[in-house]
């Protein structure tokens, strides 16, 4: 079976710990994480774990069985790329003499659709949102000016089909109410 | 369960944390456990001094021995087994128990001491991160910072631990929380929304299971410790009498039936029976139950009864088509899947399938069982030592194995009549576990005979257990097969390795010394000729009996199947 990329959302519990719990699933199947992002969800003291991996679609199933599995993992999917809308963020610091100068840099910043983010003397940084490879262009451009700092978060993915969040988590709080 | 605030007579009694663990535990109903101490854990040790009368504690002499025991208690009554540890090492070494606790799905709840909460991360004497480390062997762990957090933590962790499928469970407890005083208020715990211990029976699948096997020609069932868990023997049995189905159980499911059942057609796995390995490539319905497909029953996957449908029932849904290709699941308990498809299935008897089991098992008869059991060579075989126990004994043992050569053959040859009476580690394969699972199991069961069977090599690795026998008067028997080699990989060296015999020779002390210094009755013998009378002397022998028996050196375990080889490719020799 061939490998592909798949967006892994994780719903857990608001508990110390369970980043490790979550990563040693990946680890023991040496898995690569390629990225990860956590944050609150829409619902309060449940958190969302977007992972990004590359993997076979039967390995990834048996990851997301034994990532439900954990106590307080309260929800596991799988997604590829088509199934979700996926953003990443990037801030580039490049020296502000580079943008003020007229030059190209400016033209291709804008071009980009990326974002000033804020103007020092020395440098300035420039903020890019987008998909990897639209965010690595803009890196790649950029380059030739001399970039003094480069960072990229980890995919965040609001899935296209699945059911609410909520209306999951109100089946399961029936669930322990009977 | 709902009085407990009556029955431990302490609700919103002003305590302090040590004292409310063992309040949480009596409330839970436990009244042994197993542990050993040490600085971290000193304030809950002093607090069980004070309830000696509700709480029996076994101080075993290695905290590995503490989880050994926890786990043969609990497999043998089906309770929760609890242990307690010190911080550092006393923490760490827990850890083989609690893997193998893990992956056999055994019910147990470790609590541990931890560094004083201002110290953690700090490298204070003996301090481990002992969450972190057990984290991938435990089902859930939480550590404990504050004494008010302990009684819910506690009732959380007993729920997780034999809930759903169970396993081990560990609860870190800084002392500073064993020290500070809280109102104990000790309610049961409920449930969590992020936890579906047991998922709801869908009748839809149940009826497409029962479809399946009402239409099949050679129906085979394969079945693990999930029946035994869920209590289901009653209904595995009525199931597969009515359907008429071959039924072959996995090292975890020994007992789950009667051995000698007419569908009970043996063990499945690298060393298990000739005909329901074989059969396995050539049923048309496999029905697994409560078993998990481990690469030891499997063989080559790619090459694992590929021709047939396959029915999983199975409590966990991690576990369908992890390994094996599943055309029905049918995920639930085992009890209540096996009610709901008893009403459904159609009664048979497949007297032409069975009769397929039959011819194989006396081919298997003739090549090996027979030979085991009444060898011509001049030491004795392990195979008719455990032959004469069954033969001398009600049947009614509960055999705890180590692991080896002696497991396979205690596994393979002992008789067994009643329920939850063979325990053994299956999935971790851990030697050293028999010593102290016999303990544990014989405190659990205190009228029931418990025979351990162990090699000389894992008994050396659990030896001090000995310490835990003499102390509280432990009436286990210990069966000794004696083949002064670690005989299982001298038999891998033997057959794959050009019997090149690198470190596998024991050169072992005198046992008879050493045990009866622990004040255990001994007795060694080398002769076939006394094996009739040592094997009785020793099941009514009232205390602790250790019988040694030398076997032969070189002897083999077969069938086998070789790694890598599918089910059918087992080797009679
Ligand atoms: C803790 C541990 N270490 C190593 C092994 C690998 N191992 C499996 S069987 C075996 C030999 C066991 O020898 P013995 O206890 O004498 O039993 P026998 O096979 O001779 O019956 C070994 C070393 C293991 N299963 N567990």
């Amino acid at each position: 079976m061939d490998k592909k990329r798949f967006t892994i959302s994780v719903f857990t519990e608001d508990v110390v710990g369970i980043l490790n719990r979550v990563s040693i699933i990946f680890t023991r199947r040496k898995i690569n994480v390629e990225s990860i992002a956590a944050s609150e969800s829409e619902i309060k003291n449940i958190y969302r774990y977007t992972i990004v991996i590359t993997e076979t679609e039967n390995q990834v199933k048996k990851v997301v069985g034994q990532l439900e599995k954990q106590v307080e993992v309260v929800k596991a999917v799988f997604h590829t790329d088509s199934e979700i809308v996926h953003q990443e963020i990037a801030l580039y610091k490049i020296k502000t003499g580079v943008l003020a100068s007229g030059g190209n840099a400016e033209k291709i910043v804008r071009s980009h659709n990326a974002r000033v983010l804020s103007v020092e003397t020395e440098f300035s940084v420039i903020e890019k949102t987008g998909h990897k490879e639209e965010t690595q262009q803009l890196f790649d451009e950029l380059q030739p000016f001399g970039i003094l700092e480069f960072v990229r978060s980890g995919r965040v993915a609001i899935t296209k089909p699945m059911k609410t969040l909520s209306s999951i988590v109100l089946q399961l709080e029936e669930l322990v109410k009977n | 369960m709902e009085n407990l605030a009556i029955k431990t007579n302490i609700r919103k009694q002003l305590m302090t944390g040590s004292q409310a663990v063992v309040h949480s535990l009596i409330a839970e109903g436990v009244d042994l456990i197993f542990g050993y101490p040490g600085g971290a854990i000193m304030p809950v040790y002093d607090a069980l001094y004070d309830v000696e009368d509700k709480i029996t504690h076994i101080l075993t002499r290695h905290e590995q021995g503490a989880t050994h025991a926890a786990q043969g208690f609990a497999r043998a009554t089906g309770k929760v087994g609890v242990c307690l540890a010190t911080s550092g090492p006393g923490a760490t070494n827990l850890i083989t128990g609690i893997a193998d606790a893990q992956i056999d799905s055994t019910p147990l709840v470790c609590i541990t001491g931890q560094v004083t909460s201002h110290l953690l991360g700090t490298d204070a004497f003996q301090e481990t991160d002992i969450i972190g480390i057990s984290m991938p062997v435990t089902k859930w762990n939480f550590q404990v910072t504050r004494a008010e957090e302990i009684p819910f933590a506690l009732a959380k962790a007993f729920f997780i631990a034999k809930s759903g499928r169970p396993g081990p469970v560990l609860i870190d407890i800084t002392k500073d929380a064993q020290f500070e005083t809280l109102h104990f208020d000790y309610k049961p715990f409920k449930g969590m929304r992020s936890y579906v211990p047991t998922p709801k029976l869908n009748l839809d699948k149940v009826k497409e299971a029962a479809t399946l096997i009402n239409s099949a020609k050679k129906p085979f069932v394969l079945f693990g410790q999930g029946v035994l868990l869920a209590r289901a023997e009653k209904e595995f049995k009525e199931f597969i009498e009515k359907a008429g189905l071959p039924s072959a159980w996995t090292i975890m499911g020994l007992s789950a039936l009667d051995s000698d059942h007419y569908l009970n057609v043996g063990m499945l796995g690298m060393h298990g029976n000739y005909a329901p390995n074989k059969l396995t490539n050539e049923c048309d319905v496999l029905i697994a139950i409560g078993m998990r497909f481990d690469d030891r029953v499997t063989g080559d996957l790619n090459r694992y009864a590929k021709q047939a449908k396959v029915i999983h029932i199975e409590i966990d849904p991690a576990e369908i088509d992890k390994n094996v290709k599943t055309d029905v699941a049918v995920l639930g308990n085992a009890k209540e899947s096996l009610k709901a498809l008893i009403d459904l299935v159609i009664k048979k008897e497949h007297k032409d399938w069975l009769e397929n089991f039959r011819k194989l098992e006396k081919e298997e008869y003739n090549e090996v069982i027979k030979k085991e059991l009444n060898p011509k060579a001049k030491l004795m075989s392990m195979g008719e030592v455990i032959n004469k126990i069954n033969l001398y004994s009600n049947q009614k043992n509960i055999i705890v194995s180590d692991v080896g050569q002696h497991q396979m053959i205690a596994c393979r040859y002992a008789k067994f009549k009643q329920t939850r009476s063979s325990i053994t580690s299956g999935g971790l394969g851990t030697m050293g576990f028999c010593l102290p699972a016999a303990i544990g199991a014989k405190m659990g069961m205190p009228d029931t005979q418990v025979i351990g069977i162990i090699g000389d090599g894992g008994f050396q690795m659990t030896i001090q257990e000995l310490g835990t026998i003499f102390q509280f008067k432990t009436a286990v028997k210990i069966v000794l097969l004696n083949n002064e080699f670690l005989g299982m990989v001298r038999q891998w060296q033997e057959l794959f390795f050009d019997k090149r015999y690198a470190s596998t020779t024991m050169v072992n002390p005198d046992f008879q010394t050493i045990v009866k210094g622990y004040g255990i009755k001994v007795k060694k013998i080398n002769k076939r000729e006394h094996l009739e009378e040592a094997i009785k002397e020793m099941l009514s022998y009232e205390g602790s009996y250790f019988l040694e028996v030398m076997v032969g050196k070189e002897n083999n375990v077969f069938p086998m199947i070789a790694t890598g080889a599918s089910v059918s490719e087992i080797r009679l020799k």
